[in-house]
């Protein structure tokens, strides 16, 4: 008798589980084509909005011999989103940097100009920060115009970043490398700088020496 | 419960019993969590309803339709397995027809897996009728659950942004009440609509009342 029970119930949770990986997996191959252009559409749209006056993108790929690719599905390496103006001249290369926050990880893509050697904008594409505090770092102008102009110049080695970019404590920014935190969210002000420097650190040195061959490129 | 024979009629009040008189958020108070957290625009409120209630009708379905098959043993279990089925899929659909929605409703969608209302009419009323009358009565209460939201929502964003469904409607001198949008906007304007449904209730008992008095008198 009760052994009959404990099959029926195995019986019934093995049928359910079963209908239940089925749908989903349908779901998930049917709605995937429309998922991955939905997020190709939003860094699309943050990557032109980074790159002040840029109007077309071209997505490459850095891969692990530093390699420039042309991005195509399933490629494995480094993502690079170099903006253009109507002309066809290369104003700047966005790249993508994310570090742990407070409460998840902060991703943000920041806009690299090769002219002044610095990054001109940062964009937080995700984040799951305290409202109110930690997101913040989207809206606080002041925070915000840490970005305008941040150094990011490469060491003489070519390397690695001459002075690595880090978030210094409310109203004690001396350099153009460091970022004045909010004061409250210091440390998803600290995220964000970790994030661009973690992802400057590694993909700058492999960028410039690409530069011309992205500049060549046609968007 | 399971020795009363249920109905399986199915009335205008199957449908409407999750409308007005048992209304989830209003009456039975139940899945406050989204109530509050995500009504701070009309949008995010109607999106929140209508996922909402497809996982409602759906599950409602699956489990009507098994009603007899699932021992009463692991009838929970089977019960959250099947919501969460269809709270994917509906994460999956919303993450292909608008990112900028999905990411606005953020981690509440996956939390309509652990929302009352669809456990309770699960248990209350798909494992006890037929598949018809469960998936009537559950688009009754997904339908209560959604306007319910939206009469929060657009009143938080009319006040709080001064638009609806992002239409600004006050013109540019309007001073947005910031607060409206914030958390504490959410516990206000619940507060505001249970008041407003009790004067109701307690209006129409008074009358009644005076009724009585009159042909007692």
């Amino acid at each position: 008798m009760s052994s009959k029970t404990s099959m029926a119930m195995v019986a019934t949770l093995g049928f359910v589980t079963a209908l239940s990986g089925f749908l989903i997996v349908t779901v998930f191959q049917a709605t995937k084509p429309a998922i991955e252009e939905n997020k190709r559409l939003a860094i699309q749209q943050t990557v032109l909005e980074v790159i002040t006056g840029a109007t077309a993108d071209k997505h490459f790929i850095i891969n692990g011999q530093g390699e420039l690719l042309e991005a195509a599905p399933g490629m494995k390496g480094v993502n690079v989103y170099a903006g253009y103006d109507a002309q066809g001249k290369l104003l700047g290369v966005a790249a993508e940097g994310s570090a742990q926050g407070y409460s998840g990880s902060v991703d943000t893509i920041y806009a690299y100009t090769p002219a002044c050697g610095c990054i001109t904008g940062v964009k937080v594409i995700k984040q799951t920060e305290t409202p109110g505090l930690g997101d913040k770092t989207i809206t606080d102008k002041a925070f915000v115009a840490n970005f305008e102009h941040l150094e990011a110049k490469l060491d003489a080695a070519g390397k690695a970043l001459a002075n690595a970019i880090v978030a210094v404590k409310h109203g004690s920014k001396q350099h153009p490398w460091e970022i004045d935190a909010i004061s409250g969210a210091t440390i998803s002000s600290k995220a964000i700088a970790k994030g661009l420097n973690g992802s400057a650190q590694d993909v700058l040195p492999k960028l410039v020496p690409l530069l011309s061959k992205i500049e060549g490129a046609k968007p | 419960m399971s020795l009363i024979k249920q109905d399986d009629r199915i009335t205008l009040d199957t449908f409407l019993e999750g409308v007005w008189r048992e209304n989830p958020v209003f009456v039975m108070m139940l899945g406050m969590c989204p109530t509050l957290a995500v009504t701070n625009s009309a949008m995010n409120a109607l999106a929140m309803g209508v996922a909402t209630t497809f996982v409602l009708i759906a599950s409602s379905l699956l489990v009507s339709l098994f009603r007899n098959l699932i021992p009463s043993e692991v009838r929970i279990a089977t019960y959250i397995v099947i919501i969460a089925t269809f709270v994917t899929i509906v994460d999956y659909t919303m993450q292909a027809v608008s990112q900028p929605l999905y990411h606005a409703l953020g981690a509440f969608i996956q939390l309509i897996v652990v929302n009352c209302i669809i456990l309770g009419r699960a248990e209350a009323c798909a494992s006890r009728n037929k598949p018809l009358k469960s998936m009537v009565n559950a688009a009754g209460m997904g339908l209560g659950f959604t306007l319910a939201l939206l009469s929060l929502g657009s009143v938080r964003e009319l006040l709080g942004s001064g638009s609806l469904f992002g239409l600004p409607l006050f013109g540019e001198h309007f001073q947005p009440w910031v607060v409206m949008v914030l958390p504490p906007g959410g516990f206000l304007v619940l507060g505001g609509w249970l008041l407003f449904f009790e004067w109701l209730k307690t209006r129409k008992q008074d009358q009644v009342l005076g009724a009585e008095g009159a042909t007692h008198g």
